[in-house]
């Protein structure tokens, strides 16, 4: 089993989620989180002055699938959250110890 | 002068001003400085604007009035004899010879409460609220009702012709100034970056303060005539002109234009015209429109930070910069054949700008010291500043127990 991380634009998420409808990715959980890349964030200018805004609003995916459907899942994501500009997001990938689906108590892939 | 009958048509106009004038500083004020500010303090940056309405309405009443407007003594203050009490209801006002002397009151009230109003922007984020109403009974009480009783209300510069169409030195300079003195005492904020939590606000707040303007620049003519038409157009132009001008400038130092300076630039324009807005023409207003977004933007940009005055939403630079420049310009623009009682330099009375430049250094002196007094008073009965910790963890919780948003 994996995990699966998905830092993407916000106004990517219904994208991104559709396409993983597609591929038979149903369950994820979504995050409103800040943060920065490599670029420390973008410019603004307010009066002649120029800030730095480096904690940009992002969306978080959190997916656990079974291990075949990873590259699948990965693809999906990719194409459907890709603009080719700088701030696309990045993706995580981990393995999974185990899974419990709370109401049945059942475990490992079955959970999933 | 007219003569002294009531007029329906000036007294109906009058009514309409001083409502617009209202709007200026509730909500006008309130939302223009709240939008610019961080959000753990919009409502006490909204609040300052709010009570100082209300602190002044009620001071105009009991004795401000009569302190401004009343007869002269010896150039500096009104007659305390004729006190409010002693107005009938019918009675026309002494300076506004067609109109009740109770709009007359009205109309001059909402004057005092925007120009106290404007300086809280140069504050916010790090003044207690106690000090800041205690600071607003004081600086209506001695510095806005003498400096109105110079200007408007018979005093020496009246006596001396300085030429202050609607508020250039009374309201402009004089906030302007007054916000520098006020922040030299308070000192910086631990974060001085302007930016907006939501500029949207500023625009709204904006464009109610461009809107009310044709009440305080076209009322000021007091009659429902073709000055107050003539003071109207040129107002909506120079802000016009004033805005086009910021955003010039913007292209030329960022290559953006930035919505922030359009309504910077339309409020100077705005203030810059406001001294001059009943004496020059339409032409002189295109004039004193684009330069003067130079002057503010040059004060902002420069002088801020090379003298490193923590003028939180820039007061002294728009209103003291942008009043200055008006003023000045007042005094080569006014044209006789707009209003006889106004000529400038360019018309042959190069003496206007001498008077002017008194005009303006009175004011700003005068309100530059007594404001630094009055601010030293409080500092050390009050304090003038809240504490570190309330300062990081915001305004609006720690002094008000509310927060702007919930979401």
């Amino acid at each position: 089993m994996k995990k699966i991380v998905a830092i993407i634009r916000p106004n990517k998420l219904d994208d991104v989620k559709s396409a993983l409808e597609d591929v038979g990715c149903k369950g994820i959980t979504v995050m409103e989180v800040k943060g920065r890349g490599r670029q420390l964030g973008i410019t603004e200018s307010y009066r002649g002055t120029d800030y730095c805004i480096d904690m940009l609003p992002k969306t978080r995916l959190e997916i656990i699938i079974n291990d075949q459907y990873t590259e699948q899942v990965i693809n999906a994501i990719v194409k459907s959250a890709q603009t080719g500009n700088i701030g696309d997001g990045k993706i995580f990938i981990s393995p999974v110890e185990d899974v419990i689906r709370i109401r049945t108590d059942e475990r490992g892939d079955k959970a999933v | 002068m007219a003569d002294a009958i009531l007029n329906s048509g000036d007294t109906a106009w009058m009514l309409i001003s001083t409502a617009l004038v209202v709007l200026m500083t509730v909500p006008g004020v309130a939302l223009f400085y709240g939008g610019l500010t961080k959000k753990i303090n919009v409502l006490n940056t909204m609040f300052m604007s709010l009570i100082a309405f209300a602190i002044t309405s009620i001071i105009w009443v009991l004795y401000g009035y009569p302190l401004a407007f009343g007869g002269d003594i010896m150039g500096f203050i009104g007659s305390p004899a004729n006190m409010f009490l002693g107005v009938g209801v019918d009675q026309l006002a002494a300076l506004a010879p067609t109109i009740p002397e109770y709009v007359y009151i009205a109309f001059q009230m909402t004057f005092a409460a925007i120009t106290i109003a404007l300086i809280s922007g140069a504050i916010v984020g790090r003044m207690k609220f106690s000090s800041w109403m205690a600071f607003v009974v004081l600086w209506i009480s001695l510095v806005y009702i003498p400096i109105a009783h110079w200007v408007w209300g018979g005093g020496w510069l009246f006596q001396m012709g300085a030429l202050d169409f609607a508020g250039g030195t009374v309201v402009h300079i004089n906030s302007g100034v007054a916000a520098l003195a006020l922040v030299l005492l308070l000192g910086k904020r631990k974060d001085t970056n302007l930016l907006p939590h939501n500029l949207g606000y500023s625009v709204i707040g904006a464009a109610l303060l461009w809107f009310g303007w044709f009440g305080f620049n076209a009322g000021s003519a007091l009659t429902a005539g073709g000055l107050a038409g003539s003071a109207f157009l040129v107002t909506n132009t120079a802000a016009a002109a004033a805005m086009i001008s910021w955003i010039l400038i913007d292209y030329l130092k960022t290559g953006k234009p930035t919505l922030l300076g359009a309504i910077s630039g339309a409020v100077a324009g705005l203030v810059a015209i406001t001294p001059a807005a009943g004496f020059v023409t339409v032409q002189a207003a295109v004039l004193i429109g684009l330069v003067t977004s130079f002057v503010s933007y040059f004060a902002i940009s420069y002088l801020k930070s090379k003298l490193g005055y923590d003028d939180a939403l820039d007061v002294f630079g728009i209103h003291g910069m942008s009043g200055l420049w008006g003023a000045l310009a007042t005094g080569l623009f006014a044209a006789p054949f707009i209003n006889a009682l106004g000529t400038g330099a360019f018309y042959g009375n190069p003496g206007q700008i001498i008077t002017q430049i008194i005009a303006v250094a009175a004011v700003a002196g005068y309100s530059f010291v007594v404001t630094l007094i009055l601010g030293k008073i409080i500092d050390l009965t009050l304090g003038l500043r809240v504490d570190e910790k309330q300062e990081i963890d915001g305004l609006d919780t720690n002094l008000h127990e509310e927060t702007g948003y919930r979401i």
